[in-house]
Parts: structure tokens; C-alpha cells; sequence
């Protein structure tokens, strides 16, 4: 189907290593958020590696679609051009290549010609304003020397930069301040519209109080094991994982 | 030093293209005093630089090859010519007087028009000998000499002799005295008191001839309180022989003075580059060696600055880029014979393929250099299983006020970068390139700008194709 990130019976380990996704079901619509909780070792992060196109992982079944067209044999760069995105749980450091100049990098490359300068600065500065930050972090070496909270809101920057028709977010609220969660929330809403859907991946439910979402997914041991509305996010925050870790062993 | 609209010869090095061009005369192959005689007779010199040639001739027929660095083994001296003159014309002072075919391949490397728009000065040398020299004309007025060294020998020959192997005698080293017998070529420059040269003065280095030896030979005197940039390119053509490149260069930074050097050596993957480059920097002076070298077969080269007064600054920014074949066996030496004197060593390395880059520094301190400061750096990046890189660091410190720092490491080319920056849309070859521009940033952000996004595309140009 056209219009939405479609994940299909999912399997995959890391390198002739033990299987860690064992059947992901999960459909984003474009225009929706999703958020996919769980607990600690469930595979969430290795979910959004391998959309994203992580060479170390191996897919042994299944099929990632986008718009209906599937991504599997597009390498990470390609699938970033066909409109994927990854926000970091840890953003790499890159020294020495300005934060400016890889972002514009970027940005030509995903649009496959040259931007303007003029161009390039009045999108970076309408993201600035909503992510309160100082210009000066454009001059900065990408993720160099930054603090956890800055290379957290720097994907965001990118994100808002880069435009993409899906992203996936990492784990973008851990390590963050309440002061820094809140911007960096503002930047992700400002995202939100029809041609966008996101999949927030999150321990907690605080995050979810700053962007709201449509549907609420938990992953236990490699796999979807329910869904629900925002009030799911709640009943996991009373009653922690081990209900749900149950139900994984029902579906197994 | 843009649109290089050049036939690429070779996989990746786009200034291989060789010209039609016969030397008007070419000494017959291989080192003798027979050849020695033939280029000092060609350059019409007085007997005392005869002489000190067929001295420098006998000390370097009696110094043995080194064998502490690079395999010099391939390189063999009776299968090079030592001496070939293109033109009777040296020291051209416009294009037009340069013979077309020579005019074009400068034309064809960007020269005239990096000359128009952001230099003050170039000297072109065109393998034995220097075609152009022209210097713009308001320094000239100030009295600042930029020309062939043969004219300097010729028009200026007390301060010439004020300085000529004074930094770099012949007994220095077996290439050094190799360079004193069969010199040819190079740049003499003076810049008076007091006079700030605001844009670069480029000397560029172009070998056509097959088998050709080139030896230019270089003063640079930079007097009290003036300040001065002089730049270095060096390419040639790709033949399947061996070419040869041995430079000396010497330097002297009087009190107050700011100078700084830098190179971008650029030659075929078939030249042997020995090169020997020395500043002797004074009271309150400044040097500054940026050292960029990519191309050749095997390059040994390692700027030194010896900080002979009290205060006495320098600092030397070193990049190689070794791919498969290739052999950089660069670094720098300090030496700290002053108190209050300081410096700095940054070295920046890339191996690919099977390529092998070295570093190799000295830094000496004497009893005498109180309080003498110094850093050493040296960071190597590997983007291949097979790269090689090696690190020797010799330090000799005399005395006890010193303050030394030596950091090295070495890493190679990292996987979660690049997935990181794929992940953002730029193909893995630009990636690999990005995160290697990234790696030399701190060199390469002292380069003028036209220079560093040269230094950019060599890059990219290498990394094609290097990952995955």
C-alpha cells in the first residue's frame, strides 16, 4: 500500500549471530506518529538500525516497505534519499566537518542537486528558532565535543533540515532534561502534517506527554506483542513491562 | 585553481598529461663531474659555485645511500638525467614570452589565473629551469626580490652568497650535497624590512621529461619584521620509468619576521622525492611549514625549523596521503637552541589500499633552551585492511625546564560514521571522503581557501571507489 512505512514479519540477527527481530509487524501511516515501548533488550533499537539500513545487521525474512515500494535492497544512503530517516540513540562524532557544511551536504544530496545558500540558511534558521538555539552551533564539527542533550537536539535539527517522509526516533528523549525534552518535542510537532509519519521509539511515557501519538506499539523479545491508543503509554508507566512480557509468551 | 579542464591519464591522478616539448638541451644520463661542469657552464656561473658543485659532487659520491627511511633501492642514478633546459629564455616576465606548448600546460594547471586573482608573485619551473618569474609590481618597488635562483646568483650576488648553504650545507645529508652539484632552478626571494607581502608568492615545479632529476634550490630570506607567505606545487606526467625530485630549500627568518611555507607536492606515482627543507628562525620570528604531500612513489621530507634566537616560534602542519604504492615518510624536526623558544608538530596521515605512510620527527632541546615548549601530534587514519602506518618520534631533551607533549594515535576509517553520514543521504565513497577532509581539517584550515578546496578534491578524487 501507498502512504505509509510498512514493516512485514521482520526477521533479523546481528552477523551469523542470535536472531533478534523474530517477526516485526508494524504499519506507519504517512501523517501519523506511532510510538513502539518496551523494555530493555527487545529488539527496538535494532528495528530501527535495519530500516534505516545498518550494513552489520542481516535480514533473514521479510520486508520493509515504503510507499509501497520496498527498501530491501537500497543501501542506508538510498533509502535516506527515498525519504527514511534516523534519529541516533548515540549520534556519531564526526571532527572536523562543520555541522553547517555536512547538513547542506546532506540536504543536496537528498534532493539530488544544489541548494542555495540563501535557501539552505533560511530553512536552518526557521529550525533554530523552534529548537532555541544559537547559530553558532553551525560552525561547530558535527556531534564534536557536544553534550548528550545538544546531540540529541542536533538530529532534530537535521530532521527539520532534512524534511523526510518517515523518521525514526530513536530513544531521543533519554539523557534529556525536562527543558531540553520540551524543545526538542516542539521541533518534532512542527513536523507533524499529512506528508509525515514518525515512529518514537521510548522507554517512557514522558515523552509521549509532549507529543502526543496516534497508536502505541510494545515490542517484547523481537517482536509487536500489542497496540493501543496514548492510553496504553499510561497503563505501562502504572504497571511496568511484566504484563506484557506475558502476552510475548502467549504469541510465541 | 579551479576547473582543471585536463585528459585524466591513470585511474586517479588528473595532472599525468605530458607535452610535446624537446629540451633545447639535455645532459647525457647519469652523474658525473662531466654533467656537473655541463650545467654549471649552461648557467654562465663564476668559478667559486663551480667549485662548490664538484666539492658537494665528492661529498655525495662519498656518503651512502640512507637506508633508515624509505627503499631507495629502485631508484637508479645512471638511468636519470640530471640537467634538461626547455627554453633559452629564463625568467620570462610575461606568458606570452613563454614557448605555447610550455605556456598551455600551465594554462592547463590553473597558474595565470590563480596569478591574476589571488597571488602576489609566481615562478614556474619547467623542469631544469625556471620559464617565468614575475612578481607583482608594487612589491617590487618595496624592494622585494622574487626571482630564478640562477638570476639571484647573477644580480644579487653578495646577498646570495650571504646565504647560499649556510642553513643546509652539502655535508648535511647524502641528497642535500647531491642537490649542491647539480642545483638548477628554484626561487631566490628577499623580502626587506618591515614589508608585508599580503598574498602568496607561488613557485610551481612541473617535470616533463621523461626520467628527468629535478633539483631546484631555493632561498627564502625573510628580514626583520616583514612577513610572508610562499607557496609550492609540484605535478608531472605519468610514465612508467622513474622520475626524480630533490629539492633544498633554505630559509631564514630574521627578527620579528613571519614566514610561512607551504606545499602541496602533487607528483605522478612514479617519482622518488627527496627533499631537504630547513628555516633557521631568529629572535621573536616566526615559521610556519605546511606540508602537504599526496603524490610520488616515495617521499622522504621532513621540514625543520631550528629556533637559533630567544623567542623563536614554529610551527609545522603535516599531511600524507599514501595510497596503494606509495610510500610518505614525512614528519618535521624542532630544534630548540634558545631559551624561550616553542613549537609545534601536527601530522595528519592517511594510508589506503596498500599504502604506507610514516611519521618520522625530531625534536632535539638543548641544555641551553630554557623553558622551551613543545607539542608533538600525530594522528593516523587507515582506510584500508592492508594500509600500513608506522610512527618514529626521536626526542632528545637536554634540559629540565622543557615542556614537552607527545600524543599519537591511530585509527581506522569508522564503520558507524560512515553509516551515520549514509544514513543522511551521502553515498559511502563521500562519506569515507567527508570523514577523511574531516581528519586533515585541522592542517587544512590553514591553507588559503582556493588551496584547501583544491587539497578537498584531491581527496575526494582518492576516495573514490577506496570503501566498501
Amino acid at each position: 500500500m501507498a502512504n505509509q512505512l510498512e514493516i512485514r514479519n521482520l526477521h533479523a540477527r546481528i552477523e551469523s549471530g542470535e536472531e533478534i527481530l523474530k517477526g516485526v509487524n508494524l504499519v506507519v501511516p504517512k501523517g501519523e506518529i506511532h510510538a513502539v515501548m518496551g523494555p530493555n533488550g527487545s529488539g527496538k533499537s535494532t528495528l530501527a538500525k535495519i530500516v534505516a539500513g545498518d550494513p552489520s545487521y542481516e535480514v533473514t525474512a521479510g520486508e520493509i516497505l515504503v510507499d509501497g515500494q520496498s527498501v530491501m535492497e537500497m543501501e542506508a544512503d538510498e533509502r535516506a534519499r527515498h525519504g527514511l530517516f534516523l534519529a541516533f540513540q548515540y549520534p556519531v562524532e564526526v571532527p572536523g566537518v562543520t555541522n553547517a557544511n555536512f547538513l547542506r551536504l546532506a540536504l543536496q544530496a537528498k534532493l539530488g542537486q544544489d541548494v542555495s545558500v540563501m535557501e539552505f540558511y533560511g530553512k536552518l534558521q526557521k529550525a533554530l528558532q523552534i529548537l532555541e538555539w544559537d547559530e553558532s552551533i553551525l560552525t561547530r564539527y558535527l556531534n564534536d565535543g557536544f553534550s548528550g542533550g545538544e546531540k540529541k537536539r542536533n538530529e532534530i535539527l537535521q530532521l527539520m533540515v532534512l524534511e523526510p517522509t518517515y523518521a525514526i526516533l530513536d530513544e531521543t528523549d533519554s539523557g534529556l532534561d525536562i527543558d531540553a525534552l520540551k524543545v526538542v518535542s516542539k521541533g518534532v510537532n512542527a513536523m507533524r502534517g499529512p506528508g509525515f509519519g514518525a515512529v518514537l521509539i521510548t522507554h517512557y511515557q514522558r515523552l509521549l506527554n509532549y507529543i502526543t501519538p496516534d497508536v502505541v506499539h510494545v515490542m517484547v523479545e523481537g517482536k509487536i506483542v500489542t497496540s493501543g491508543g496514548p492510553e496504553l503509554a499510561l497503563k505501562l508507566e502504572e504497571q511496568g513491562y511484566e504484563w506484557v512480557k506475558g502476552l510475548a509468551v502467549a504469541a510465541g | 585553481m579551479s576547473d582543471f579542464d585536463v585528459a585524466t591519464i591513470g585511474s586517479d591522478y588528473k595532472y599525468g598529461f605530458r607535452d610535446e616539448v624537446k629540451p633545447v638541451f639535455k645532459a647525457e644520463k647519469g652523474l658525473s663531474r662531466r654533467v656537473v661542469e655541463a650545467i654549471s657552464y649552461h648557467k654562465g656561473e663564476p668559478q667559486w659555485m663551480l667549485d662548490f658543485r664538484l666539492r658537494a659532487l665528492e661529498i655525495y659520491q662519498s656518503k651512502p645511500v640512507p637506508t633508515w627511511g624509505g627503499d631507495l633501492s629502485g631508484l637508479n642514478m645512471d638511468e636519470i638525467y640530471f640537467y634538461a633546459k626547455p627554453t633559452e629564455q629564463r625568467d620570462a616576465r610575461s606568458w606570452d614570452e613563454v614557448p605555447e606548448e610550455i605556456r598551455r600546460t600551465y594554462e592547463k594547471l590553473g597558474i595565470p589565473e590563480a596569478e591574476r586573482k589571488v597571488l602576489a608573485g609566481v615562478g614556474a619551473q619547467y623542469d631544469s629551469e625556471m620559464v617565468y618569474h614575475q612578481v607583482k609590481e608594487e612589491l617590487q618597488r618595496l624592494g622585494v626580490i622574487f626571482v630564478s635562483i640562477e638570476e639571484g646568483l647573477k644580480h644579487h650576488e653578495d646577498l646570495f652568497r650571504e646565504y647560499f648553504a649556510t642553513v643546509i650545507p652539502p655535508e648535511d645529508n647524502k641528497y642535500a650535497a647531491l642537490n649542491s652539484a647539480v642545483w638548477s632552478g628554484g626561487s631566490f626571494v628577499y623580502v626587506p624590512k618591515g614589508v608585508k607581502v599580503d598574498l602568496p608568492l607561488q613557485a610551481y615545479f612541473r617535470v616533463n621529461t621523461a626520467e628527468l632529476g629535478q633539483f631546484e634550490r631555493t632561498i627564502i630570506v625573510v628580514d626583520e619584521g616583514a612577513d610572508m607567505h610562499y607557496i609550492e606545487g609540484c605535478t608531472a606526467p605519468t610514465y612508467t620509468t622513474d622520475s626524480f625530485h630533490s629539492g633544498v630549500i633554505e630559509i631564514v627568518v630574521n627578527q620579528g619576521a613571519r614566514s610561512r611555507y607551504t606545499t602541496i607536492q602533487n607528483w605522478s606515482h612514479n617519482m622518488y622525492n627527496l627533499v631537504t627543507q630547513r628555516a633557521l628562525v631568529k629572535k621573536d620570528a616566526y615559521h610556519m611549514w605546511l606540508d602537504g604531500n599526496l603524490g610520488s612513489k616515495l617521499t622522504m621530507k621532513y621540514p625543520s625549523s631550528y629556533l637559533v634566537e630567544p623567542g623563536a616560534r614554529s610551527d609545522i602542519l603535516s599531511i600524507a596521503f599514501a595510497s596503494t604504492g606509495q610510500h610518505q615518510d614525512a614528519g618535521g624536526k624542532l630544534i630548540f637552541a634558545a631559551p624561550h623558544t616553542s613549537g609545534s608538530i601536527v601530522s595528519k596521515s592517511i594510508s589506503k589500499g596498500s599504502g604506507r605512510s610514516s611519521y618520522r620527527g625530531q625534536i632535539k632541546i638543548y641544555e641551553n633552551a630554557d623553558h622551551a615548549k613543545v607539542n608533538v601530534e600525530c594522528d593516523a587514519l587507515l582506510i584500508n585492511e592492508e594500509s600500513r602506518t608506522d610512527t618514529y618520534p626521536y626526542m632528545e631533551i637536554e634540559n629540565n625546564t622543557a615542556t614537552v607533549g607527545h600524543e599519537a594515535t591511530v585509527s581506522r576509517l569508522n564503520d558507524e560514521q560512515i553509516f551515520y553520514l549514509q544514513s543522511r543521504g551521502l553515498p559511502e565513497d563521500e562519506a569515507a571522503a567527508l570523514i577523511v577532509r574531516g581528519f586533515i581539517e585541522p592542517v587544512a584550515k590553514e591553507l588559503p581557501l582556493e588551496y584547501a578546496v583544491e587539497l578537498n578534491k584531491l581527496v575526494e578524487l582518492e576516495m573514490e571507489g577506496s570503501v566498501g
